[in-house]
């Protein structure tokens, strides 16, 4: 079956800004329960690292340029480069890197 | 509502970092788009509609996978889990006398940095703000992708290759300030990191598609984390 791109869109969207909307609209009083806000508040720094690693290391033609770039960005970031600088940073290491690899 | 010139132009000068790193990017996003098979009209609008790094790389990979509609938007909400403790957050940010309008509004651009500047400010929030943020992140984030796939199709492989781990450094940028000021964010993201390994190169895994694995990691991890170390104070939380 031919999917449509459009379709796919459209509901990425839906869920995304149903996601956004429904605790702004719904909830006026603040979350009590402990675990469910703590299971929240842990979400995003997981979901983050577990898309990160290992996946970055077979995004580049290299998994030594990949390496070299993950290195580079987690010391950036450990001094406070914003993500801009961090971005770039990975940019570049690859690309220096894969002269020499 | 008053001052809402000043917020507006406020976010209007503050979201121009904002742009500037959305344009660089999202040439990667381009670029996983258009590997994807997506055209530039198709993946400009995504990126104009969906504004979420994480979720529109995932949902491009399964599109690109052939997946069902209903898995992919499966995936959209797994993804974008972390807007629902933002727009939690934002709720107790803005005012409770600001019109219903201005709720719905808000929530079109919950990002991660428009979050992070925007529940900075001091006292309650106007929603100017962030609509000023929003109105030069949003083409920032939309044109970079228009870029990558327009550009990826003439960039020598070096500069794809380069360009396609932009990506990852912006979620390191996301994850790594907050574990350096808090210890069990910091034991999180390396057992996060050991156990992601240990579940892409284990042959016992191997019929589990990465998305799910994404879910299953996620949820058992952050779970466990709750449970064991439960976050009582407010304001621990950063984009």
């Amino acid at each position: 079956m031919q999917r449509n791109v459009y379709l796919y869109i459209l509901g990425m969207w839906l869920v995304s800004y149903l996601i956004r909307v429904l605790p702004l609209t719904l909830i006026r009083r603040e979350i009590t329960n402990v675990t469910v806000r703590s299971f929240l508040y842990y979400v995003p720094y997981v979901t983050l690292a577990v898309m990160t690693f290992p996946a970055i290391l077979s995004a580049t033609q290299s998994t030594v340029s990949a390496a070299l770039a993950l290195a580079a960005g987690l010391v950036a970031a450990w001094f406070g480069g914003s993500l801009f600088q961090v971005s770039v940073l990975c940019c570049a290491v690859v690309f220096v890197a894969e002269f020499f690899v | 509502m008053e001052g809402r010139r000043h917020w507006f132009l406020k976010g209007l000068k503050d979201g121009v970092p904002i742009m500037l790193g959305y344009f660089a990017v999202s040439i990667a996003l381009g670029i996983s788009a258009r590997n994807a098979g997506m055209t530039a009209t198709q993946a400009t609008l995504a990126s104009a509609l969906i504004m979420a790094s994480a979720g529109q790389y995932i949902g491009f990979t399964l599109i690109a996978a052939g997946a069902g509609y209903l898995e992919v938007m499966l995936m959209e909400a797994i993804a974008n889990a972390r807007y629902l403790l933002m727009s939690a957050s934002l709720s107790q940010k803005l005012d409770s006398k600001t019109p219903f309008i201005h709720r719905l509004l808000v929530g079109l651009w919950i990002t991660d940095e428009i979050f992070g500047v925007s529940v900075s400010v001091q006292g309650k929030l106007n929603p100017f703000y962030n609509y000023g943020m929003a109105a030069v992140a949003t083409p920032g984030w939309a044109l970079g992708t228009l870029t990558g796939v327009v550009l990826g199709n003439v960039l020598p492989v070096r500069v794809v290759s380069a360009l396609s781990v932009g990506l990852y450094g912006m979620f390191i940028s996301l994850f790594v300030p907050p574990a350096r000021r808090n210890r069990i964010i910091a034991a999180l993201v390396l057992l996060s990191f050991a156990l992601s390994y240990a579940f892409n190169t284990l042959p016992w895994f191997d019929g589990i598609s990465s998305g799910v694995k994404i879910i299953i990691l996620t949820v058992a991890i952050s779970l466990g984390a709750a449970v064991l170390f439960p976050v009582r104070k407010e304001g621990g939380h950063a984009a």
